[in-house]
């Protein structure tokens, strides 16, 4: 437990700090959200209402999650860095949980200027998004990394992720927006917590045959 | 007939049609296979054919 | 299993599915009782819930297979999990179809996001279509059964998690009063209705061995004409 643990802290710490040194994914991820958030302010004609921003905002969330999704292989696969992984791990799911814990990561940096601006442009953030927020977050890294992982694997690469993706990410959108738009966010949140643990518990115990042959 | 028959009949129609069309499709691969075969069992025979006068050239 | 079983299979299901749905659209279009609100239209109803009913088989099926294909790694699965798929897929665009029919018939709109079962299915086309992107996008072999099964079981759990969402959604995109009783079936209907569903999956049956015959028979002339070349 202690050694699997240690792969997975070993193996986030390395998507961090390459990050960190290469400044590749986080910066577009943050530009991108301040842009759509615009974007989305002018595709809003007057009196639409708080309620459509808000729901703007999660398609803006997951649009963003899936722009770091699809670069969240491209080191391993342009470096051949794959195989050594896959040969090194002691379980091949140490791989996804290191990689998932990095994506949330990137997720909650984008998330920091996205939800100001939100609050700044839009409605002020209650802890009903807050929450839903950091819930989908889970849920996004869980699916994504997945998918991430076949999506790298194929030859359309960057083309098939959103289409394995968004059918994927409705059931998020629709937990995220009822959890700040309906009167009872308690059922909302819940579901959410079902998804991530649902497909958590999915994608750690394939992910071992999306990599191996 | 009432517009709630020609619904209900469009619909049973609909799946009618999806399986003449499915019929349609297996119609063609059957023949592409036909074709195939006997493409195959052709070249086997030549095979067979050469192998024999193969055969027979050194005794002769 | 011999191969003559097999056919014998696929015969005495296709032979199944002639009599079942013969006679079951034959009940549903002459026998079943007259429904009092919607009329005539309410017989698309022995069509439409089968044909969704067996696509959801077909996907469960699917998911089945992909299972043994992880647990076994016997490469056959690889092929009948698809098929399966292909199979949910066509049974789903008849759903959509079919359901679209009846919500002009019944509402006077080809489309309408207050039908769960129309939603469900639209989200789970998507979610297939992009099975065979991925499928066609990656080289044969034990990688791409791999992918192609994990993605097909997260199908089978997509879907349960979908239907829930979509109740969840109606509440603040479309209210609708949620009567879990819902209209009660008269036996006759009922009687109908499993003649149809019957006949729906003997059909689908029939279609997965005579596909999955076919593509063995490819696989089979391919390695001949390498043999042969």
């Amino acid at each position: 437990m202690a050694a699997y643990l240690g792969d997975v802290a070993a193996l986030a710490r390395k998507d961090l700090l390459l990050e960190l040194r290469s400044r590749d994914t986080v910066p577009a991820m943050l530009l991108f959200v301040v842009a759509a958030l615009v974007v989305f302010h002018f595709a809003l004609p007057a009196g639409t209402g708080d309620d459509a921003a808000n729901g703007l905002l999660w398609v803006g969330l997951l649009f963003t999650a899936l722009l770091g999704l699809t670069r969240a292989f491209v080191a391993e696969r342009e470096q051949g860095v794959m195989d050594g992984l896959v040969l090194a791990a002691r379980d091949h799911s140490a791989i996804w949980l290191g990689k998932a814990v990095s994506i949330v990561a990137f997720l909650v940096v984008a998330e920091a200027v996205a939800l100001p601006a939100y609050g700044l442009f839009f409605e002020p953030v209650g802890w009903e998004l807050l929450a839903a927020v950091a819930l989908a977050n889970v849920g996004i890294a869980a699916v994504g990394t997945l998918l991430s992982a076949m999506a790298a694997a194929s030859r359309a690469r960057e083309l098939l992720l959103p289409l394995l993706f968004l059918p994927l990410g409705i059931p998020i959108v629709v937990g995220g927006v009822g959890a700040t738009v309906a009167e009872e966010p308690g059922r909302y949140l819940a579901f959410l917590a079902l998804y991530d643990l649902v497909f958590a518990i999915l994608s750690w115990a394939s992910f071992e045959y999306v990599v191996t042959e | 007939m009432s517009a709630g028959e020609r619904y209900a009949f469009a619909a049973y129609a609909v799946v009618l049609a999806t399986v003449l069309v499915y019929l349609v499709i297996i119609a063609l691969k059957v023949s592409r296979l036909e074709r195939d075969l006997g493409e195959l069992a052709e070249r086997a025979h030549e095979r067979r054919a050469a192998e024999e006068r193969k055969e027979r050239v050194p005794v002769g | 299993m011999s191969t003559s079983l097999r056919n014998n299979q696929s015969v005495l299901l296709a032979a199944a599915a002639l009599g079942l749905l013969g006679s079951g659209v034959a009940l549903a279009l002459f026998w079943a009782p007259e429904d009092a609100d919607q009329g005539f239209s309410q017989r698309i109803f022995y069509i439409h819930v089968p044909v969704a009913l067996t696509a959801y088989a077909c996907f469960g099926w699917a998911a089945w297979k992909a299972l043994r294909l992880l647990w076994l790694r016997e490469e056959r699965y690889d092929l009948e999990s698809y098929v399966a798929v292909h199979l949910g897929v066509i049974f789903g665009v008849l759903t959509l179809a079919t359901g679209s029919i009846w919500a002009k018939a019944s509402w006077d709109v080809w489309w309408t996001w207050g039908e769960r079962q129309l939603v469900l299915f639209l989200v789970l086309f998507l979610f297939y279509s992009a099975y065979f992107m991925l499928r066609y996008s990656v080289e044969p072999g034990r990688r791409r059964a791999n992918l192609c099964a994990v993605y097909a079981l997260f199908g089978v759990v997509l879907i349960p998690v979908s239907f829930l969402a979509i109740r969840l959604a109606e509440q603040f995109i479309h209210p609708v009063v949620f009567n879990a009783d819902g209209p009660q079936m008269e036996d006759s209907m009922f009687a109908t209705f499993l003649v149809c569903l019957a006949g729906t999956l003997a059909l689908a049956g029939a279609l997965y061995h005579v596909e999955l015959a076919g593509k063995r028979i490819d696989a089979r002339v391919r390695r001949l004409r390498e043999l042969l070349a």
